[in-house]
């Protein structure tokens, strides 16, 4: 069990001030019984939204709906939560065999949140690639299991992209970042569930953190100074989702914590919609995240109803930031 | 079932009339007029009696009664091909598909189960998603069906359904039996075009239309309108019709239909969601939706929750249906029960959720991601048809055209089958039956197939009485899109009793209440301003082209400082003189024209004629006349005709709040090209000639004679030009009526207190009533006319965003 203490902000400045904003924000940790669960968190919001509210999506993700007053000119957003992260050993490969992998899902009747048929259709984000299908077919070739699959796949797209934060942008199709070898988490994630798709094994897109500092001796985790990316694959009835980062060639374990799931980005992007702007915006997002002493008091297990600190307007502590708008690595 | 009528009766000879006597059943296929004898079915008779008994002439006459009733209400609809779109007029077939009464008795009641079912099905995977879970449904097919709207799973629709108007698209096959080809739960068009060709073609044959007892459909319509008026939660909000705007093919049908049933028109841009309530911005304000009717695309409606490259959607309208605080309907995401792959199921479907098979069955279809059913086109692929599984719509109407099985070869159909079987459907391929159309002057057979109305009122499902018939344009029965050439034909039914006259009013409850004129959206009211600049503009370009060619055709080249001192008015415009009636004269009226056409729910019939008229002539002018007087002769003919658009405004135009907006723009322009003429005109280095030219500018060369029998001077110009109030062309006047309108306007005078735009409307008039040709030079003319500017902005500011 690893304590996190963490701090999320969203600062934007516009040149003129603004029409009224609708915006979604997908950023709250989840909570995942007997993985993740969040012991306290708040949100200040600057200056105080008109309206807001928080439902909770299709695929489970709280959601936290803002809508912002006219003729503002700065906007900032800060969340500050503890969250406890359980490190589940990546444990015996009991994934389905890539053969009868088709039959498993087939035998899945269901259309909840964690059904893989909602997984396994292109979408606008994540269409159709053959060049993206063909690397996945050789980095698969000779897995016999599911999680062999994801595992191989993963190692090969590492081996053959490089993390780079200046080559890709949040709209960049995975196509041409796979053809550039270059992009930051979201195109290392997309690539991976585009691949895995063309082979019929089930992949969602996740959001979510990473620890920003590594724990002593290990090397810090690349895209760790803002929202993260990776992927989720169905590896058949027994196994389940199985996790795995491209970015960092790893399975996704305790390092990371998870925000929520979907079909690409837009079903988990952290914010969503627009201020009417007549004109620029600029912007930071930086998060931070350290593990924090294990408190020994009892703590409520589960989710507790948010509290939009909507009064306190105090500044936080100085921070790292980094320039990319609701940006995801 | 073979159509009702079939009895034996005395059949009358045919006659040679419009190749009466040469009419034959294609092969195979049954028609709706003869029955399987070749004899004329008795419920025909009256019609081609009729059509028999006219002179060549006056057939002409009747078809062309209702060409122009079409032609008249600017009835089109929008094609599309080649990258670009074009108004097309509407492509009416003027002879009506007639039903007997049993016969569509038979048929409604086919399609009220239907939509009950469709109804169940919808309420299931929005719902508890059972059809699924216990196997009815393959899973993959449902999510991987875009239009399947994952965010409103849960979400209970306010009215207790999710579906209240649709339509069918149906057949009738070999064998005479009724199929339903295609399932419109979406937001099905047509309609009011349906009202349209009843209408027209009731024109045509009004004395037989008169004698036959043909249903009606207002019935149909206003007891949907009043199911709807009574299902609002708040008495004081208004009902809407969402549109996607003036570039969607059916926009026509949308401005027809709000207008019809006194809903307001709406696109996304118009509505904000405010405290989980829909709200329209209008010049009063934000005000209350609380029922509105979609006619876009469900993942269109909000670019935050549904598809983010929506630019025609509003923010936050799923958040309001989540709060409960809309009514929407059809309920967002009725379209996951479009795609044809869909259809593979309903038989299955019907037993289980209506423990009753299909009463009308659908074209027989396989969805090829089941092994059972790629076997099944596999072993006889003969008469399939191959197209996208999850495409709407009739096959033959595909962008891509089906692919016919039988005509591959197996292996590559077991292949292509295996490869892609998901993403596709196979349909048995459908032949329809014809009915007579009237070509080039014979009754020949065409297939058809029809477009049903349902709608969900007091009473439950109505099926509307009639409907839209599709003909094709060839004997091929794959020619019936309309994109591609086919027309359109009305529906009677025809019953052997009197039917009920039925019309619109609702019925009477307690005294008469009059009811407050609806207030204006925002963005109709900035469209009818701007309408009312664009033609004002125009006009003012019109009279200062004109000016020049007259100056040239009298003077030649001494003309030139008078015809330098125009350029630079023009160029004010963006007119470069360079054709005898340039083409920044046609861009103006065309965007006076593009601002109507955002408004047509708010516009005459006549207005709009009158104004897509003027616009006509103005493009055959302009690559005909030659500079100078040719010119100028046609430029009058185009102020003549901006004068009968002006007066149909004037003499017609209902004083309400769209007329003021109208009637600002109008006088803003004026204001401001006048005071720019005479600024131009009337200083110190003015050409010779400037001061009369200025005169013949404002229109006012009469009463200058009248008033002023001494020469033009700067001091008479400027005072019967800018001072005079009783001139309707001054700048005086301008301000005068300005005033007028806005502190008509919402807000415009509080409590005795003038709004922002009334005070600042108010300074410029004072400025002007008190001022003497001495007092405005040329230094106070411009900072007036940067006041006169201003007047937009501030408009623009207080009702206009």
């Amino acid at each position: 069990m690893t304590a996190y203490r963490m701090q999320i902000a969203f600062r934007y400045d516009f040149e003129r001030p603004t029409g009224a904003g609708r915006q979604l924000f997908r950023i709250l940790p989840a909570t995942i019984p007997g993985t993740q669960s969040v012991q306290s968190a708040s949100i200040r919001i600057d200056p105080d939204p008109v309206e807001t509210r928080e439902f909770v999506d299709f695929f489970g993700t709280r959601v936290i709906e803002l809508v912002m007053p006219a003729g503002i000119s700065d906007l900032e957003l800060i969340l500050e939560a503890d969250v406890q992260r359980l490190a589940h050993g990546i444990g015996l490969d009991i994934s389905a065999p890539l053969k009868r992998l088709a039959t498993e899902i087939a035998g899945h009747r269901g259309l909840d949140a964690r059904s893989p048929h909602h997984f396994l259709a292109a979408t606008p984000r994540i269409p159709t690639t053959p060049e993206i299908a063909d690397f996945a077919a050789k980095a698969s070739h000779g897995a016999a299991t599911a999680r062999e699959a994801l595992e191989r796949i993963g190692l090969a797209l590492h081996r053959e992209m490089t993390f780079d934060a200046k080559a890709t942008d949040v709209n960049t199709p995975p196509e041409e970042a796979f053809r550039l070898g270059r992009g930051v988490c979201q195109d290392f994630a997309q690539i991976m569930v585009s691949g895995l798709r063309s082979l019929g094994i089930p992949a969602a897109y996740v959001g979510g953190y990473l620890r920003t500092l590594p724990p002593p001796g290990q090397p810090r985790l690349v895209g760790a100074d803002a929202s993260h990316a990776w992927v989720r694959a169905w590896c058949g009835a027994d196994a389940g989702w199985i996790d795995y980062d491209p970015t960092n060639a790893c399975f996704a374990l305790g390092d990371h914590i998870d925000i929520g799931f979907g079909r690409d980005y837009d079903d988990v992007a952290p914010v969503t919609g627009m201020m009417r702007l007549d004109g620029g915006q600029t912007g930071t997002h930086s998060v931070d995240i350290e593990e924090a002493p294990l408190q020994v008091q009892s703590q409520t297990p589960s989710w507790m109803p948010l509290a939009l600190d909507l009064g306190a307007k105090a500044r936080a502590r100085s921070r790292r930031e980094t320039e990319s708008v609701a940006g995801s690595e | 079932m073979e159509p009702a009528g079939t009895e034996t009766f005395a059949n009358p000879p045919r006659r040679a009339v419009l190749g009466m006597d040469s009419y034959a059943r294609l092969p195979g296929v049954p028609d709706e007029m003869l029955d399987p004898d070749g004899r004329i079915r008795p419920l025909w008779l009256p019609l081609l009696e009729h059509l028999q008994s006219l002179e060549p002439d006056k057939l002409i006459r009747a078809l062309g009664r209702a060409s122009q009733y079409l032609r008249d209400s600017g009835v089109f609809y929008r094609q599309y091909g080649g990258g670009t779109s074009i108004e097309r007029p509407w492509p009416l077939s003027h002879l009506p598909v007639l039903m007997s009464e049993t016969d569509w008795e038979a048929i409604s009641a086919g399609l009220i189960q239907r939509a009950e079912l469709l109804e169940m099905v919808m309420a299931d995977l929005y719902g508890p998603n059972r059809l699924v879970a216990e196997g009815h449904l393959p899973p993959s097919l449902v999510a991987g069906n875009p239009q399947w709207l994952r965010p409103v799973v849960g979400i209970p629709p306010r009215m207790g359904h999710y579906l209240h108007f649709i339509a069918f698209e149906i057949g009738r096959g070999p064998q005479g039996k009724w199929w339903v080809l295609s399932d419109r739960t979406q937001a099905p068009s047509g309609a009011g075009y349906a009202l349209e060709n009843r209408v027209a073609t009731s024109r045509a044959f009004a004395d037989l239309y008169a004698a036959q007892n043909v249903h009606r459909l207002a019935g149909f319509f206003r007891d949907f309108r009043d199911h709807l008026i009574a299902a609002r939660e708040d008495r004081d909000a208004r009902i809407a019709i969402l549109s996607p705007g003036p570039w969607n093919e059916t926009y026509f049908e949308q401005a027809w239909i709000a207008r019809y049933l006194g809903f307001l028109l709406v696109q996304g841009d118009d509505l904000v969601v405010e405290n989980d309530h829909l709200m329209v911005r209008t010049i009063s304000g934000l005000r209350p939706v609380d029922l509105l009717w979609r006619r876009m695309d469900g993942d269109y409606v909000d670019p935050l929750e549904l598809n983010p490259a929506s630019r025609i959607g509003t923010p936050g309208m799923v958040s309001a249906l989540r709060s409960g605080g809309l009514t929407m309907l059809n309920a967002l995401g009725s379209g996951a029960l479009e795609p044809r792959a869909m259809m593979a199921f309903m038989p299955k479907l019907s037993p289980v959720l209506t423990g009753q098979p299909l009463a009308m069955p659908n074209i027989a279809t396989w969805w090829l991601g089941g092994a059972d059913e790629r076997r099944e086109v596999l072993a006889r692929p003969e008469r399939m048809a191959l197209s996208r599984a999850l495409d709407m719509g009739l096959p033959f109407d595909s962008d891509a055209p089906p692919l016919l099985a039988g005509g591959m070869q197996p292996d590559a159909l077991a292949n292509l089958l295996a490869r892609a079987g998901a993403a596709l459907v196979a349909q048995e391929t459908v032949s329809l039956s014809t009915t007579p159309a009237l070509i080039d002057g014979r009754i020949v057979p065409r297939p058809f197939s029809l477009r049903v109305f349902l709608a969900r009122t007091a009473d439950g499902w109505q099926v509307m009485p009639g409907g839209f018939a599709r003909i094709g344009a060839t004997e091929d029965p794959t020619a019936l899109a309309m994109q591609r050439g086919g027309a359109a034909a009305d529906v009677w039914i025809v019953s052997e009793t009197e039917v009920p006259a039925v019309t619109m009013a609702p019925a009477h409850r307690g005294p008469y209440r009059r009811s407050a004129p609806a207030t204006l959206p925002s963005r109709a009211a900035d469209n009818l301003f701007w309408m009312g600049r664009y033609v004002e503009r125009t006009e003012q370009i019109t009279r200062i082209l004109r000016a020049r060619h007259i100056r040239e055709a009298e003077s030649g080249r001494g003309a030139e400082p008078l015809q330098l001192a125009l350029d630079a008015l023009l160029e004010d415009y963006g007119v470069t003189p360079d054709h005898p009636i340039p083409q920044g004269l046609i861009d103006t009226l065309s965007a006076a024209v593009a601002s109507a056409g955002q408004v047509r729910d708010r516009f005459s019939t006549d207005g709009w004629s009158a104004l897509a008229d003027l616009e006509k002539t103005a493009k055959l002018l302009a690559g005909r006349v030659r500079s100078g007087d040719d010119a100028a002769r046609g430029l009058s003919a185009i102020l003549r005709k901006l004068a009968g658009f002006s007066g149909l405004v004037h003499e017609n135009m209902y004083r309400v709040e769209g007329w003021r907006f109208l009637t600002l723009g109008r006088l803003h322009e004026r204001a401001l090209g006048t005071t720019a003429s005479v600024a131009a005109l009337t200083g110190p280095d003015a050409p010779h000639g400037g001061l009369d030219l200025c005169v013949e500018l404002g229109d006012s060369v009469m009463i200058h004679r009248q008033r002023f029998a001494i020469a033009t001077t700067r001091e008479t110009v400027i005072d019967l030009l800018l001072l005079d109030p009783m001139n309707p062309r001054s700048l005086r006047y301008q301000l005068d009526q300005m005033f007028g309108q806005v502190t008509e306007l919402p807000g415009g005078v509080m409590h005795g207190e003038y709004s922002a735009l009334a005070r600042a409307v108010l300074r410029c008039r004072t400025e002007i009533a008190t001022g003497s040709p001495e007092t405005l030079d040329s230094l106070q003319l411009s900072a007036l006319t940067e006041n006169i500017s201003a007047l937009s902005e501030l408009l623009t500011e207080g009702y206009l965003r």
